[in-house]
């Protein structure tokens, strides 16, 4: 299929469809309305179901609902709306559904703004939710790996029934750029297995319910989610690397649209003859620690660069575990830092003048 | 010999944890009858609340989801709308539907979701140990009202079967009580219309049950039902609030 040109938040929509998801259920908000909008007109020519909830409260809870029926089901907001889906998330985690959340961020805390941010990483990756459970977290940075993650989300969240979240800053929803689409349109039902709930015909009935009055059983599911989540670390690993072949005199670390700013500097200082490789995690949750330790052994000194005030610099972090000096650079508010920007910290961390 | 009574396939056979006296059980008994002469039993999927009937899951002998507080009507939403051939009910108390949820029912009734309501009110937060509830009679006592209901500084009673009828779509709005046998047969008649609107695809449905909670109320069970009928019914009158036809096709149907 040849490539179309489209703004980030559509091709997210069109992405769920080729998917096999036809049912959205969600609540406009800046810089994700696209999305909803898309679907909007989009999901009735498909024979899906498009609903504008009334919060994003009841949004978190629709999608529940329907992957509770046993359908896929999509829901996107932005960062403030994500904190409301909060509630939903922890009941459809804790219910082993799978559905697939799109976070296009914003600045925050708060209000906040409506520019773009990677200001929701820990909420997203540590802190989603009341509860013990992990989501599966991916962070593209471009629209058309928007396209292809959100279409994997859905694969890993019927495959580990639990939520995914793709998540992206609002550039990657507001940005067009030329996309390529799988030619399904409609992909196989999701199979309700022996956990949806399609009526009672024929089989004993079914429950779906995250309440354990009894101590130990609670333990047990807890127990059982962290298992998952291992089993999803050690499996569903995503990163990718650039300019790490050989040694180089830097390391950067950064996820989403950050990366891809890093890469354009890293070209302009290797023109230099200063080597500065990247390792960008796909996946932040599960994080690549053991590989990115990998990149960092080839290096003396680290630098992490994120929109928001140093979110993902605990990861690299505890990914280095003190081994080597880990810098910090990133700007919050909206303010998305240019190649310039980025040159020049590099430079300062390697203690080097500019030209 | 001919039988005249016998269990419902509409429940399971568990006992109950309902307090002595309290009438959820008669009310999930009628649901649970409706569904089952209906032949609903194997199509219908009910939402539990949070609350005094946040284990209703355990006595439908349906398929059945738990929700957060106040959500089910969110819930049932994305049910229904995922699979329009189920029959889907939300079963919600009053702190539920009333207070956390407020939103999540009169946004669902307003959209016109093609799912059953059955709204328990009896007046006080049950579960959480008789806390006011947004549906506490003025004067009526309170662990947090301890000086009785003061409708200066909360407000009244919210009387949401008028609330949901006053909604211009299309909607089976409708309040019976269960503190007599009488009360009690005429509340199953009315659910079970409510029902029927679901099956036939009409509208939503909201059955709003007055009911009784002698443990939070430090009343008899018969002196609950008293109080019920003296107390509330004057302030939450009885009847069918709305019905699909009545609005039918006018652009200035009333309600």
């Amino acid at each position: 299929m040849s490539k179309v040109l489209m703004k980030g938040n559509e091709a997210i929509g069109e992405a769920a469809i080729r998917a096999g998801c036809v049912h959205f259920f969600g609540y406009p908000i800046t810089p994700q309305s696209e999305v909803p909008e898309y679907l909007a007109k989009r999901l009735p020519e498909v024979g899906g179901k498009f609903i504008q909830a009334e919060s994003e409260v009841a949004a978190s809870n629709m999608i529940y609902g329907a992957a509770g029926v046993g359908v896929r089901v999509l829901t996107t907001s932005s960062s403030p709306g994500i904190s409301l889906m909060a509630e939903g998330i922890s009941y459809i985690a804790a219910c082993e559904l799978p559905v697939v959340i799109v976070n296009i961020m914003r600045g925050g805390p708060g209000l906040g703004g409506i520019l773009p941010s990677q200001g929701d990483y820990l909420q997203a990756t540590k802190g989603t939710a009341h509860g013990d459970f992990d989501l599966v977290v991916l962070a593209p940075s471009s629209v058309q790996e928007a396209v292809d993650l959100v279409i994997l989300a859905f694969q890993l969240a019927e495959k580990y029934r639990n939520p995914v979240m793709v998540i992206g800053d609002g550039m990657i929803g507001q940005m067009m750029e030329p996309v390529e689409f799988p030619a399904q349109e409609i992909g196989p039902p999701l199979d309700p297995g022996d956990w949806a709930l399609t009526g009672c015909k024929g089989r004993p009935t079914r429950i779906v319910n995250s309440l354990y009055l009894d101590a130990q059983k609670l333990h047990e599911h807890n127990v059982k989610l962290k298992d998952k989540s291992r089993r999803i670390a050690a499996a569903e690993q995503r990163w990718e690397t650039y300019n790490c072949e050989g040694k180089y005199d830097l390391l950067v670390t950064a996820f989403g649209m950050m990366a891809r700013i890093c890469k354009t500097a890293i070209d302009e200082l290797k023109a230099e003859g200063i080597d500065v490789g990247l390792f960008r995690p796909i996946s932040i949750k599960p994080y690549p620690y053991e590989h990115l330790r990998g990149a960092m052994d080839k290096t003396k000194r680290v630098l992490c660069v994120e929109m928001n005030m140093g979110q993902m610099l605990e990861d690299v972090r505890m990914a280095g575990e003190g081994t080597k000096p880990i810098d910090f650079f990133g700007k919050a508010g909206g303010i998305v830092p240019a190649v310039e920007d980025v040159v020049a910290r590099i430079r300062e961390s390697l203690g080097k003048k500019g030209k | 010999m001919r039988k005249v009574f016998a269990y419902t396939d509409g429940l399971t056979r568990l006992p109950t944890h309902y307090c002595p006296g309290c009438t959820h059980g008669v009310i999930h008994r009628v649901v649970g009858e409706v569904i089952s002469e209906l032949g609903l039993r194997e199509r219908t999927v009910g939402v539990a609340p949070v609350g005094c009937s946040v284990l209703a899951y355990n006595y439908f002998n349906c398929d059945m989801f738990e929700a957060s507080h106040g959500r089910a009507p969110a819930v049932a939403t994305g049910a229904k709308r995922a699979r329009p051939e189920i029959i889907v009910f939300t079963y919600q108390g009053d702190g539920d539907l009333a207070s956390i949820g407020m939103a999540e029912i009169i946004h669902a009734a307003n959209r016109g979701e093609k799912f059953t309501t059955i709204f328990v009110n009896n007046a006080i937060y049950g579960m959480t140990g008789g806390q006011m509830a947004p549906t506490t009679m003025p004067n009526q006592r309170a662990t947090t009202c301890p000086a009785g209901r003061d409708v200066n500084e909360v407000g009244y009673p919210i009387r949401m079967a008028e609330l949901i009828a006053s909604l211009r779509t299309p909607a089976f709005v409708a309040r019976v009580a269960s503190h007599t046998p009488e009360a009690t047969i005429r509340a199953k008649q009315v659910i079970k219309e409510a029902f029927e609107h679901q099956v036939a695809g009409e509208c939503y449905g909201f059955v709003e049950v007055l009911s009784i909670c002698p443990t939070n109320w430090g009343l008899s069970p018969r002196e609950s039902s008293s109080w019920l009928e003296k107390e509330m019914v004057p302030y939450y009158p009885l009847g069918i609030k709305k019905r699909p036809d009545e609005i039918k096709g006018g652009a200035h149907g009333h309600n």
